[in-house]
Parts: structure tokens; sequence; C-alpha cells
């Protein structure tokens, strides 16, 4: 077949179903808002530098407000002085929103054991994809991208994605 | 230098101050609280001591020193020689009094002051804004009380909105919000630019800032409760995560200080080795800070340019430690295993790249017209101010002050390699970043030479109460099986007294105040951290600047959350 025929798909039909046309299109071109606060986000500016290249994986689009994103990649540790403005930027973000907790410190306190320490930010904000390490490295960083992007493969596109079960504790 | 003839006019005029010394010869006098005050004015103004460099307290509750109150509160000057330092120790008698602030003395006091009161709950009398700083305003009781639990954390619900720090600071200035047209932009925490999390509020009249307030306390991680509860070893990962960007050599002050409490010397091999890594470490510090704030100007290929060759740094450290980032290389007397086979080629690649970065870097900024018109006389601060504030490390540099404790206190064998200070000239954001591109070249002249030199031998002091034993020894014989469980167990002793120890770290001196019970968990741990100072002085610096300059000033400034929050 010659691709470089532009006639090619002229009076093709392609058929499909809606959910895969557009979770391809979500799937590759994931938008991720950084809540980066410590030692975790460091390596995720190695994640995205160019020799691990995020946009490899479409998800070079680093976005900066909310309100743009539907990934939110919580890199480092989260105190409790924090907590508020992980639930604000979360609530800011549209649906349909994906969550990475990165490392040890996101997804459980990690060594932090104390009275600053959120006990992992599932505490606050629904997480889709937990990454260990302390700090991960860039390529565990670029699996949890993959492993939401296979996640999101499997959802339907019509109906919101449900997180009625989930309450933080700071939901009130 | 530090003899008690130096301080007797001092000791005369205050009666009731008494002479001590810390471990390492470091005095510290003993004073009453009614004299703080004069006291301290005395040390600046007639004995010059120009700099102070930290404040912390000490609970005393379960560590009864005989007829001591619960709290005393330390504080700690430097010499405008910058040779000397000294301590201050004065008993806090009614915890509801607590003590006269300093703060209309020394820029630094401000922050610190505030902090001693946030963890401790010593109120500091005539504060101007005595209020919690790395604990959030709903937070109940003071952590590094010997009484509050660890791990009791409260929850924070909200953010405060500030103003009653700003409010103040436009009175002062005549400035009304309304009538003189004024907004407020909030930047952070969790702002691109803001490098962490820092929190800055500024007033601004059109672009132009005209008064600023900064919130920190985000990444309050509890560093120095969780020293309280882990042996000496064990708070080698903690100490990585201060200054994340130059892990290795958080490892090494904190172990220098230690080592300084025992008495103990490092072979050669070893000094050589930490030297080899510390400034490896500032190589990397440097980098990421000079990429990250060319980045917040706009010019993204420094960042790939400058940001590359770091990386090939993490390929030979974690060849070498088994981790790119976080290290935990060092322990106490040494550290946990000699080089590879083979790490000079590796490293020599790594400097290739670095200085091939630098260049590429360099050729596209150094005489280009956008980076000088934005960064030259943005910010600047005058070498007075500068210590003041308490800067230390290449941010007082840049103000043209030559001070670095590699050329101040001599240490390992620093005074035998061929190096050159890097001083600015009048401490602009220009002068700041432009300190770290030369500092890099410099740090890698000692790699070199120290990388030629290395002596063969041992890496680690020949102490069973220091060093574990060898994985043979522990396997076949019981000795070796005792030695490593009680070193585990019970960790490496320290002789009981107090110590400030300081290194001459990438953002400046980072210094612990430790107190040991003789136990092998230190009592206390007080972490002098540079970013901590520079933040306090940044609201005040961006005044009379616009927003874009305040962005890159907050870069040049290199502030790093972990260690500044801790
Ligand atoms: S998981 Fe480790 S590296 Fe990541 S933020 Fe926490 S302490 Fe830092």
């Amino acid at each position: 077949m010659d691709l470089s025929n532009s006639h090619l798909l002229d009076d093709a039909v392609v058929c499909t179903k809606v959910d895969a046309v557009i979770n391809w299109g979500r799937q590759s071109s994931l938008w991720p808002f950084v809540f980066g606060t410590a030692c975790c986000a460091i390596e995720f500016m190695a994640t995205a530098a160019s020799r691990y290249d995020i946009s490899r994986f479409g998800a070079e689009v680093l976005r900066f407000s909310p309100r743009h994103a539907d990934l939110l990649v919580v890199a480092g540790t989260v105190s409790y002085k924090q907590a508020p403005i992980l639930k604000q930027i979360y609530d800011q973000m549209p649906e349909p929103k994906w969550v990475v907790a990165v490392g040890a410190c996101a997804s459980t306190g990690g060594f932090y054991d104390n009275y600053t320490t959120l006990q992992g930010i599932d505490e606050i904000v629904p997480v889709d994809v937990y990454v260990a390490g302390c700090p991960p490295r860039p390529e565990g960083i670029l699996d949890a991208v993959v492993q939401i992007q296979k996640q999101l493969w499997r959802e339907p596109t019509l109906k919101l994605r449900d997180h009625s079960g989930f309450k933080g504790k700071l939901d009130e | 230098m530090n003899s008690t003839a130096h301080y007797q006019p001092l000791l005369e005029r205050f009666e009731a101050a008494s002479f001590t010394v810390m471990m390492g010869e470091i005095p510290m006098i003993a004073a009453h609280a009614d004299h703080l005050y004069r006291m301290v004015e005395h040390l600046r103004d007639e004995m010059g001591y120009a700099m102070l460099l930290d404040i912390t307290a000490v609970d005393n509750l379960g560590f009864s020193h005989p007829g001591s109150s619960r709290f005393e509160v330390i504080y700690l000057f430097r010499h405008a020689d910058f040779k000397r330092t000294m301590g201050l120790k004065v008993k806090v008698g009614n915890i509801d009094v607590g003590l006269p602030t300093i703060s209309d003395l020394y820029g630094s006091a401000d922050w610190l002051e505030r902090e001693v009161y946030d963890q401790y709950g010593v109120p500091f009398a005539g504060h101007p804004t005595l209020k919690r700083i790395l604990n959030h305003l709903e937070f109940v009781g003071h952590p590094l009380r010997k009484d509050y639990e660890i791990t009791q954390g409260q929850y924070c619900t909200q953010t405060q909105d500030m103003m009653d720090e700003m409010k103040p600071l436009l009175d002062a200035r005549g400035l009304e919000m309304e009538r003189d047209n004024l907004m407020i932009l909030n930047l952070g925490p969790s702002h691109p630019a803001s490098h962490g999390t820092i929190r800055t509020l500024a007033a601004l009249d059109g672009e132009k800032i005209v008064a600023g307030a900064s919130e920190i306390g985000y990444l309050h991680r509890g560093f120095e409760k969780s020293c309280e509860n882990h042996t000496y070893n064990q708070i080698i990962p903690y100490t990585d995560r201060l200054n994340y960007c130059s892990a290795l050599m958080n490892n090494i002050a904190f172990a220098k200080t230690v080592e300084e409490m025992m008495g103990l010397t490092l072979p050669d091999r070893g000094i050589f080795i930490r030297v080899i890594l510390a400034e490896l470490s500032r190589v990397i510090d440097h980098l990421v800070c000079l990429a990250a704030g060319l980045l917040d100007m706009g010019g993204q290929t420094n960042y790939w340019y400058l940001f590359n060759p770091r990386n090939d740094a993490y390929d030979f450290l974690s060849k070498l430690t088994g981790a790119r980032l976080t290290n935990s290389y060092m322990r106490i007397g040494g550290m946990t295993h000699d080089l590879y086979e083979g790490w000079e080629r590796d490293l020599e690649n790594v400097l290739k790249k670095v200085d091939k970065g630098i260049a590429e870097s360099l050729q596209m900024i150094e005489h280009n017209r956008i980076f000088q018109d934005r960064l030259l006389n943005v910010s600047p601060v005058s070498a007075a101010e500068a210590i003041d504030h308490g800067f230390t490390g290449p941010n007082l540099r840049a103000s043209g002050v030559p001070y670095d404790l590699r050329f101040a206190s001599p240490h390992y064998y620093y005074d035998t390699f061929d190096f050159d200070m890097v001083v600015g000239s009048v401490g602009d954001t220009y002068d700041r970043l432009m300190v770290r591109f030369e500092e890099m070249l410099q740090s890698m002249r000692i790699i070199r030479q120290a990388a030629k030199n290395i002596p063969g031998g041992p890496i680690n002091v020949p102490h069973h109460a220091v060093t574990m034993p060898p994985k043979k020894a522990v396997y076949t014989t019981i000795e070796g099986a005792m030695n490593q469980f009680k070193l585990v167990y019970e960790g490496v002793k320290v002789p009981r007294g107090e110590h400030y120890g300081a290194f001459e770290a990438a953002n400046g001196e980072l210094g612990f105040y430790i107190v040991s019970d003789g136990s092998g968990t230190p009592y206390k741990v007080k972490v002098r951290a540079p970013s901590f100072l520079h933040m306090a002085a940044y609201p005040k610096i961006i005044e009379g600047y616009q927003v874009g300059d305040a962005i890159l000033t907050l870069g040049s400034l290199n502030i790093i959350a972990g260690e500044m929050d801790r």
C-alpha cells in the first residue's frame, strides 16, 4: 500500500467505536499537571528532559493550570499544610482526570511518619497509579504514564469517571 | 583566637554571664535573659560579631542538667572576620514571658525567632510578627517539645490569606490598597516558577512590586524531630533530603559534624573521596539551579544543555552508590564502600560533559543582550545587607564578600588544592547566577586534582565502635556478629555535649547544632539551613522590581524547599 498516496482514504469508511476513537486521542495526549513538592519533583524534571523524554509517550505538554490538565502527577512529600492546596487543585481539574502518586511520600508518607506529613495523598484525593521508589527512577514515572494509558483504554467516554466511592479527609 | 581574653570585657560588663566552650572549641557564653538584648548589641557593635548564624532552643525535659530551666535558647554568631564563631545560651525563666526579640539588631533574627516560637513555644517580646512559620496556623502545640508525640499529625483545612503580614507592610509605606489602586498577586505555593512549594504575596502597583511577604513551611517534614528518634547513621538518609539537589554534600556535612564530636579523623583516602563527591555535588546543584533559572527566563535550550550533563553525573553516582538522587553513601566515620574500579574514567567523562554543557550555555548567554538586560542590577544586595540577612555561600559571595568555609576554616585538605574563590561585585541576580557558573569550573579543578592525587588505603576510621565489621567477620565470628548487632541496634555512641559544625555546601553554610546525651541517638539536632535565611530576605529584596524580575531573583537565590523547611 502506498501511504504517500493522499487519496488513499478518500472514499474509505472506517468503522469503530466512539470510545475507541476518543480514548485513542486521550491516551496519546495526556496533559500532566505536576504537583511537584520535593525531591521526587527533581526526578520528574529529569523525566521531562531530553534523556528520558516524556514526549515519547505523548505527555510532554505540561500544564501549570489545573484547568488545562487531565493527569495530576503528585511528585514529592505532601504535608498537612499542603493538603488543602492539593485538594483545591484536584477539584479544579475538569473530568476526566487521573492521579499518579510518585514516590514513597506521595503514596504513603514515606519515611516521614511524623507530625507534618500526610500519610499518603489518597487520604485527600483518589489515586489511580502509585509509583514505588524514593525517588523512583525516571523510568518508573514513565511506566506510570503507560499504566494510566492502559487503564484509560478500558474506560467508557460517555460516562463520567466514578469517584463516588471515595471520601477524602478534607471532604466535608 | 577564641580564648577567654577576647571575651573578658564582655564577661566583666555583664557579670551574670559565664564562659564555657562547646565541643570543637566554640565558646558558648551563658547569659541572663535580662541582659540578652544589651549583650547582643555589645557583640554586634563592640566585638564585631556581624552575622547571626542561627537561633534555636533546647527542651531540657528528660535531660536534667542540674538546676537548669526547661527551655534554653541558643544564639550562634559569626565574627566579621568570618573565622570566629560563638554561642550565647539563655535560660527561659518564664515561658509565658519568653525572651526579648533581637530582630531589630539582626535582619536574620526575624524568621529564626518565629521558628523557635513555632517549634518550642518560646515567645519573643517585641517581635513584629510573631506567628507560626513552619507549621500551619491550625496547629495546636509545639512539635519540638519533648512531650509532643512525633506521630501526632494535625489536619489543616484552610490556607491563610497573609493579609495580616501584608497590611503592616503597606501601612509602613503609607500605601492603601483601594486608594493607590494596588493589586495583590499570589505566587505559589503551587506555581511553576516557585521552585518547590513556596508562596509569595506581592502587592503590585502596575507591574512593580511595592511590598512582598513570603510564606514557607509547605515542605516542613519534621527532620529535626525525626532525628530525635533515629540513630546517627539512620539520620543519614534524612539528610539526603534536605538539599536534594546535592544530597551527598548533606551526608558529608552531617557525618563530619558528628565525627568532630567524637574526635574522629578520616583516613586520607576517605577524605579525598568526600572532597571529590562534595565538589561533584556542588556542580550538580549549580547545574540544576542554573538550568531551572534560565528556563524561567525562557532560555529553554540552556535547560537541555545543563540538565543533560547532570544526568551523566547521576549515572556515575548511581554506579557508585546505587541511587541517582538520594545516595546515603556516607556513614559516621567514613562511607559504605570504596570507589569502584574504573571510576576515574567515568568521572573524567562526566567532567568533560559538564565542561561542554557549561561552554555551550555560556556561549548563548554571556554576551546576550536579553540575558544581561533582564539580570543586571536586578535586586542587588549590598555586602552589609547580605551579612545582616545571614546570607552565605554563592549568594553572599555574589555580593562581594569573600567568605567561603573552604578557605576560612580549612578542612579536608582544601588548603592544599589549587582553586579560587569566586566573588561577585554588586550582588544582583546576574552576579548570583554567574558566580555559580564560575564556581562549577573551580569545583571541577578541585575534583581533577583530588582524583589525580587520591591516596590508597582504608576509607573508614578503624574503630569497632564506629565502623561496621567486614561481612566475613559478622558471619563467621561471634565478636563480629555482636559488633554489628550493637552498631545497628544502639548506633554509634556520641559523647555527651553540644557542638556546632558547619560545611560549605552548595547553597552556603550548612550547619548542624547537635546536642548529645551520650547515647546513640541525638538529643537534639538543629540544621542551619542557608536557604531558610535566603528566603527570609527574598520578599525584601524584590521590592521595587517587577514580577518577572522577582521570578528570576528567586531562581538565582536557589531556594531548595527541603533544606529551607526541613
Ligand atoms: S519519596 Fe523520597 S525522594 Fe520522593 S519526595 Fe519523598 S523523600 Fe523525596
